[in-house]
């Protein structure tokens, strides 16, 4: 392998001062937290004992994670085929998407060395949490194997690549069941607490408006990210990853489009069903407004506009504003709205320390998203394995 | 409270029989879970509540709990609003009486220990548990800290202790749970200089509490909070000051914690069994789709093929047609030019004769 990207040149960019200076300070909060506890680095109190590790960390990670499985499904299972060349990136950020959500729990929870409690100790199986974390730890060993056979050509062992391959559809079909159960018991989580979240954001269709609204965000974010790639790992994509790009940007804002479209109905469903309109008027109606119409049906416009017009570049912006719609969304549920009986001075706002770890974990995800792109066959296709599919 | 250490102690026996009975707390049945049968409650009759703090003092020695920030003797906290805390499992707080401003109204707050409790129901490893004889109990050897307990629970009891590095814990009050089995009272009901906590059987204390209402309408409404709150409690409470005003929350409804994501659990099997067949149904579809697009494929190619080569054929047999019109075309004019060639001769012969 030449390594011409990691000269002490070219070490010495903006960007790598930048993250450096980010991993050295989120190692010092690190200490902190694991040797003085939760009180010394967060605002978290009694009544909000989850603040942004949970609301960001987890609840948009893993929504902004959800293009593995939209993308590896189109492909293999609804048969796209044109669009093969976006799964691979997309299996790799979903991937690292969900190992970043794992290590923030490590910081979230009280005692992370007994994550794996509620699988081999006690199963607390009435728990939505439960079906969160047994979901979400198959899934992030589904992804991994997903991911393997681009690390596997890369270390050149051909044979266990071809195996892995062999498992694709059986992969795909296990990864959907997954991320449909835990996309959807996310928002689950807080059917349990009817008196704490606000009328307009909570509703016994919280599972479905979190599983419906993850599609949008996994389609939302194989756009954005192929922007950025195209950007920054330009040089790294073949042809065949070029050519189809402009396919897979107009299929999915199409398909982005039409379940924007879904997601609005239930949405207005929902309210309906609540009978709860005269929260509209309210300061968290306007709000709630806010979100739903310039955040899902102005985007749902956008969508539609830029796949007749087949221009790009609105296309792409306008995953830059549904992906901000649904992290807005999470935060809404998780923190906005949530406790919002409570006066303002008991309410929960994030100290820069609990900011700067959700920095940091977002970091270390793009530094190894870097590694890898820069030397594995993600953009590109690797010569002794052209397509088989 | 006058009852003999023996008929207590029978009690608890009989709750830990009752268990036997009452063990589908959390099966999924259509009948609403109405409590053990015979298990403890303690009834706060807020009106005879004064606000002395000796139940707090009383429960922090019985648990053993970090001395507290102010002396339990300092009542200058009842100006501020309370809530329990990872140091403190109970709390008085001190509210304006909207009836008789001069006489204030105090209630004290403490885990309500839920017939069918929110945390127990959101808890991942099952640490907390509802024990037949009432309490709801926490077991610290298997917590995780994830503090979604504290999510669930309605009435914002469990505290954290978010200082402890090493081995942090949920906190909250035990019923005192282990008093209780050892047949003494739980340390606050025991402390109240004033009687304004009883404990006993859930279905007698209930109806001691039926009974004060009847007998003094004008003192207490009509109404016992932790009855039916949330699906019931073991705590309960008759006030003449209305709930909300006092700190407790009245649109928490009946419906038990558990009903609110039994739905959503039992989706699971469904997308489980479902799913993979539904998307292999469609992996099918797209497979014979794309079969059959490719056997149209191939067979367009074909019929391609055979249209091209038998104009082909009708290629070459016209050119062949043509090359053998264009020769005997060749052939004619040939014959014609050496007709006129001869023709020619022959008169210019005749010519040369004639001139001889
Ligand atoms: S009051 Fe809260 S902590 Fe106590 S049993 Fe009920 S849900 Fe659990
Ligand atoms: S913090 Fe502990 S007791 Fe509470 S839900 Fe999590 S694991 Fe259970
Ligand atoms: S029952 Fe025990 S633990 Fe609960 S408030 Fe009273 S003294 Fe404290």
């Amino acid at each position: 392998m030449t390594r011409n990207t990691s000269t002490n040149h070219s070490l010495l960019t903006p960007f790598n001062l930048v993250a450096g200076a980010i991993l050295i300070i989120g190692a010092g909060i690190t200490v902190l937290r694991f040797t003085r506890g939760l009180g010394a680095v967060t605002h978290l109190s009694n009544d909000n004992p989850w603040g942004i590790w949970i609301g960001f960390d987890l609840l948009c990670g893993v929504a902004l994670a959800a293009g593995g499985y939209v993308t590896s499904a189109a492909v293999y299972i609804f048969g796209m085929k044109r669009y093969h060349s976006a799964v691979r990136p997309a299996i790799l950020t979903g991937f690292l998407g969900y190992a970043m959500v794992v290590l923030a729990l490590n910081y979230d929870v009280g005692r992370p060395w007994r994550l794996p409690y509620p699988f081999v100790v006690q199963q607390g199986t009435t728990s939505l949490l439960f079906e969160v974390g047994a979901c979400v730890a198959l899934y992030l060993t589904v992804l991994f194997i997903e991911f393997s056979p681009a690390a596997l050509e890369w270390l050149g062992l051909k044979r266990a690549r071809n195996l892995v391959t062999r498992l694709t559809m059986l992969l795909t079909i296990f990864g959907v069941v997954l991320s449909t159960l835990h996309q959807s018991s996310l928002g689950a989580l807080y059917l349990i607490a009817p008196s704490k979240l606000h009328p307009l954001w909570y509703s016994p269709y919280l599972p479905v408006y979190f599983f419906v609204s993850s599609i949008v965000a996994g389609l939302s974010m194989v756009l954005f990210e192929s922007t950025l790639a195209h950007h920054y790992f330009g040089d790294r994509m073949d042809a065949a990853h070029i050519e189809e790009n402009t396919g897979v940007t107009l299929g999915f804002a199409k398909a982005a489009s039409l379940v924007l479209a879904g997601y609005f109905t239930i949405k207005v469903i929902g309210l309906a069903m609540d009978d709860n309109w005269r929260y509209l008027t309210t300061g968290y109606g306007v709000w709630f407004l806010v979100e739903l119409l310039g955040f899902v049906a102005f985007p749902c416009f956008l969508y539609a506009v830029g796949v007749r017009d087949k221009n790009i570049r609105l296309i792409r912006w306008t995953a830059v504003l549904t992906v901000v719609g649904i992290m807005l969304n999470r935060l809404n549920v998780s923190l906005i709205a949530f406790n919002w009986q409570l006066p303002s001075s008991e309410r929960y706002f994030p100290s820069w320390m609990e900011i700067m770890i959700s920095v940091f974990v977002v970091t270390i995800g793009i530094l190894i998203y870097r590694f890898i792109v820069t030397r594995m066959p993600i953009l590109y296709e690797h010569p002794d394995y052209p397509s088989s599919h | 409270m006058s009852l003999t250490r023996r008929k207590f102690l029978g009690w608890v026996g009989a709750a830990g029989a009752g268990a036997v009975i009452g063990k589908n707390a959390s099966a999924s049945t259509t009948e609403h879970f109405k409590g053990y049968p015979n298990s403890f409650a303690v009834l706060h009759d807020i009106t005879l509540c004064v606000g002395c703090r000796s139940c707090e003092a009383a429960c922090n020695k019985v648990n053993e709990l970090p001395p507290p920030d102010r002396p339990f003797t300092d009542l200058s906290v009842l100006n501020e609003r309370r809530r329990t805390t990872a140091k403190a499992y109970t709390v008085v707080n001190r509210f304006q009486n909207r009836k008789s401003p001069q006489h204030p109204v105090f209630a004290k707050k403490q885990c309500n220990h839920c017939l069918e409790p929110a945390c127990a129901s959101a808890c991942f490893v099952r640490a907390f548990r509802k024990t037949p004889e009432g309490p709801v109990v926490y077991d610290p050897s298997v917590c995780v800290g994830c503090r979604y307990c504290m999510v669930a629970c309605p009435f914002g009891i469990p505290a954290y202790e978010y200082d402890n590095a090493f081995s942090p814990k949920v906190m909250k009050c035990t019923m005192c749970y282990p008093r209780v089995m050892k047949g003494q009272l739980p340390g606050c009901v025991e402390a109240c200089p004033r009687e304004a906590l009883t404990f006993g059987k859930r279905k007698d204390v209930l109806e001691i509490a039926r009974q004060r209402i009847h007998d003094n309408p004008g003192r207490y409404l009509n109404h016992i909070y932790g009855e039916t709150e949330m699906g019931g409690a073991s705590w309960l409470y008759i006030s003449g000051a209305p709930y909300q005003e006092i700190g407790m929350r009245e649109d928490l409804g009946v419906t038990p914690a558990p009903e609110l994501t039994s739905g959503a659990l039992s989706v699971v099997p469904m997308v489980v069994g479902l799913w993979p067949v539904l998307l292999t149904g469609i992996y099918a579809i797209t497979q014979r789709k794309e079969k059959v697009a490719a056997e149209e494929k191939a067979a367009a190619v074909a019929e391609a093929v055979e249209k091209s080569e038998s104009s082909a054929r009708q290629a070459l047999s016209d050119a062949l047609n043509k090359a053998h019109k264009e020769a005997l075309k060749e052939k004619d004019a040939a014959v014609q030019q050496a007709v006129k060639k001869a023709l020619a001769e022959a008169a210019s012969s005749k010519a040369e004769e004639a001139a001889h």
